[in-house]
């Protein structure tokens, strides 16, 4: 029989076997590797989501330096993971939900969270946690991989009822070593949820490099693991991230269940601002991955195709610099919460138990 | 009416919701064609299908985040974990999310979930399947924590805990389980939460319990009864938020109070009543306050647990030593 083996027990057989794509279009050069897919001939898109990308590393730019001169708290760059934020924001409807980790901006600013709502949240105040955009969207969220069986949930309300939506829940490489992870897909596969698990391989979890993490030699084949598919796209092309994700999303609107992606990137940034990456990385090792940066990529692409050039480069720059400089303004000029507000969302109504607390608090700090 | 047990009861409220309201999903593992270890879910997935009443994979804490997200979407998933024992890997969830899911978005995202889970020993179960954990959950902001003891209290707060628009977890004596029927009407009727039930009125002592300790509460009540003394008893019923004015105006009345849980003493939530009733209402009291509890030891296994439970004789010597106090 076809992958009978003879071993010194006897016969053995072959009873599942895999494969994992890896799916790139185009090279550092912003050259196809191969034939482009069908969204390549919308370039309107792929500029309008260039300049989304620059934008978002604009505000990066600007969140970690209002960090630096104690204007925001702690903030989670995301530099250099610009295309697998764009290609969630780009590829979901409205109706979906995203069931984001906590590097995460940029495709929170293309499903509408403003800038001044994330620069709110970073900032310590939850305001910036009640968007007005995309009001079913999950916040950020901090305890790893505690959101995924969350995006299970929503997955599974919105097959109860019928509904042509999907959700997608985006994570890092180290969320992948939590049960969260492992319990989520293996329940999305036995309930054939309309769930896209997108790993943001950015290699490093903190200090400790995915080989640490796992032994596996793809992220994605965990899916496989699980019942259903996973595979890998080159996270730092834009186009093949789009690609794939979107005919993940395609298959789990129509019914087909879950799929895992791994967008495998690279983190350029520090963890987060309170940390240090230089304690456990050299500096060759980023350098080295400079030259995969996404945001380089699809703009020489752009220009490759003369959908871009320097002139709009130096506009987009002007704006971007003045979206984020008025968004920062909007952050700043917010006026402060009452500190008792911090009892007004605990419950619909505040229990009896708690309103001397309340109380307590609103005198807080008047002299007796 | 229909004469009815406590397990039973959770059935009847569960079936009435379910029926009542399509954002209604009852999920865990075992309920669906074994109906629950306890027989909670009896009858239920035959009755409202397999959409309605699921089996999950087993893994507690994807059960937990699954019903974070499902409420987040506007259902109202019941979440039935089987023993006590397992419910700490929900933790995460329970902390992280479901508490505080509602103040996070400032109200944009809810998550109105019941997580129900037998708990307490006595019925010589194996390890892990005894323990009365209540404390730590009652430390949670953005929760409530309910916990019924008898049949038709558990009807109408179950009812209660599901179309509460917070999260609530709902912690079913699995001692008494079977141990009384009561009439109990099956109309869809929620009794209230946050409010304690006075159980029995008297004169002379408090007597505050919660779950499956309200039986030995009772029984100490009746005896005392015989011998002149007159004990109020008190069913917290909600530990959290707690309506400690119940508690104090019995306490105003009566000058004493024995406290009743089988939860370890320390930080066990007696130690919260004891301390409101010092915040609160020292003056009033004319002898300290008792607690009869778990011993500050592992649960033992139930060649023991008898001797770990609080025992009729306990309270009662409790409540003689108040009474006897200066």
């Amino acid at each position: 029989m076809a992958g009978d083996q003879l071993n010194a027990e006897g016969v053995s057989r072959r009873v599942a076997s895999f494969d994992i794509r890896y799916t790139q279009y185009l090279d550092m050069e912003g050259r196809p590797v191969q034939p482009l897919p069908a969204l390549a001939d919308d370039p309107e898109q792929i500029v309008s989501l260039y300049r989304a990308m620059v934008l978002h590393r604009t505000f990066d730019a600007k969140a970690i330096a209002l960090q630096r001169t104690g204007s925001l708290g702690t903030y989670a760059p995301c530099l250099g993971q610009e295309a697998v934020f764009a290609a969630v924001g780009a590829v979901m409807r409205e109706e979906d939900v995203l069931v984001p980790y906590y590097r995460e901006c940029g495709a929170q600013l293309l499903r509408g969270v403003t800038m001044t709502e994330l620069l709110l949240y970073w900032g310590g105040d939850e305001r910036g946690m009640n968007f007005e955009g995309p009001r079913g969207d999950f916040p950020c969220c901090v305890p790893i991989a505690s959101q995924i069986p969350h995006a299970a949930g929503v997955a599974m309300a919105m097959k109860y009822r019928g509904e042509p939506r999907v959700t997608v829940t985006v994570f890092g490489d180290g969320a992948m070593s939590k049960g969260e992870f492992y319990e989520t897909a293996n329940a999305a596969a036995v309930w054939n949820l309309p769930l896209v698990f997108v790993a943001n391989n950015n290699q490093w979890a903190i200090s400790v490099p995915r080989n640490e993490q796992t032994r596996c030699e793809t992220l994605a084949q965990k899916a496989v693991a699980a019942g259903f598919a996973g595979e890998q796209v080159d996270g730092n092309d834009l186009i093949a991230v789009m690609t794939r994700l979107s005919a993940a999303i395609d298959k789990a609107r129509d019914g087909g269940g879950p799929t895992l992606i791994e967008a495998v990137t690279y983190r350029l940034s520090d963890h987060t601002t309170a940390d240090d990456a230089s304690r456990y990385r050299s500096e060759a090792e980023v350098e080295e991955n400079r030259q995969y940066d996404p945001v380089i990529r699809i703009r020489r692409y752009l220009v490759n195709n003369a959908y871009w050039n320097d002139d709009k480069e130096q506009r987009l720059e002007q704006e971007c610099r003045e979206a984020v400089e008025q968004a920062v303004q909007a952050y700043l000029d917010t006026p402060p919460r009452a500190p008792e507000s911090m009892f007004d969302h605990l419950y619909e109504k505040l229990p009896v138990a708690y309103a001397g607390q309340r109380d307590e608090l609103v005198h807080k700090g008047e002299k007796s | 009416m229909t004469e009815m047990t406590l397990v039973e009861a959770v059935n009847s409220a569960l079936a009435y919701e379910l029926d009542a309201d399509d954002n209604v999903i009852v999920l865990g593992e075992d309920i669906g064609v074994n109906g629950g270890v306890f027989r909670a879910t009896v009858g239920l997935q035959e009755r409202f299908g397999e959409q309605r009443v699921l089996d999950t994979p087993l893994a507690e804490t994807l059960i937990a985040g699954v019903a974070v997200g499902m409420a987040a979407q506007g259902l109202r998933p019941i979440v039935e974990i089987q023993f006590m024992g397992f419910i700490y890997s929900t933790i995460d969830q329970i902390l992280n999310h479901a508490s505080r899911l509602r103040n996070r978005s400032h109200g944009r995202l809810t998550c109105p979930l019941v997580l129900r889970a037998p708990f307490g020993g006595g019925i010589h179960a194996p390890e892990h399947h005894s323990e009365s954990t209540e404390a730590i959950f009652a430390h949670i902001p953005g929760l409530r924590v309910v916990i019924p003891s008898s049949p038709a209290r558990a009807y109408g707060l179950l009812l209660a805990a599901i179309r509460d628009p917070d999260p609530v977890v709902f912690l079913e004596p699995k001692r008494i389980y079977r141990l009384v029927k009561q009439d109990v009407v099956d109309n869809g009727e929620a009794l209230p939460l946050d409010t304690c039930y006075i159980l029995r009125e008297g004169a002379d002592v408090t007597l505050v319990s919660w779950g499956g300790s309200l039986h030995e509460t009772q029984l100490a009540a009746n005896a005392l009864a015989v011998d002149g003394v007159d004990a109020e008893v008190i069913d917290v019923v909600t530990l959290k938020p707690l309506d400690v004015q119940t508690i104090l105006d019995s306490v105003a009345k009566t000058g004493r109070c024995v406290v009743v849980h089988e939860a370890a003493r320390t930080a066990g939530f007696g130690a919260e009543i004891a301390a409101q009733l010092a915040e609160h209402g020292l003056l009033n009291l004319y002898a300290p306050v008792r607690r009869v509890t778990g011993y500050d030891t592992v649960m033992p296994l139930y060649k023991l647990e008898g001797y770990y439970l609080p025992s009729v004789e306990q309270i009662i010597a409790a409540v003689r030593e108040v009474l006897e106090f200066g």
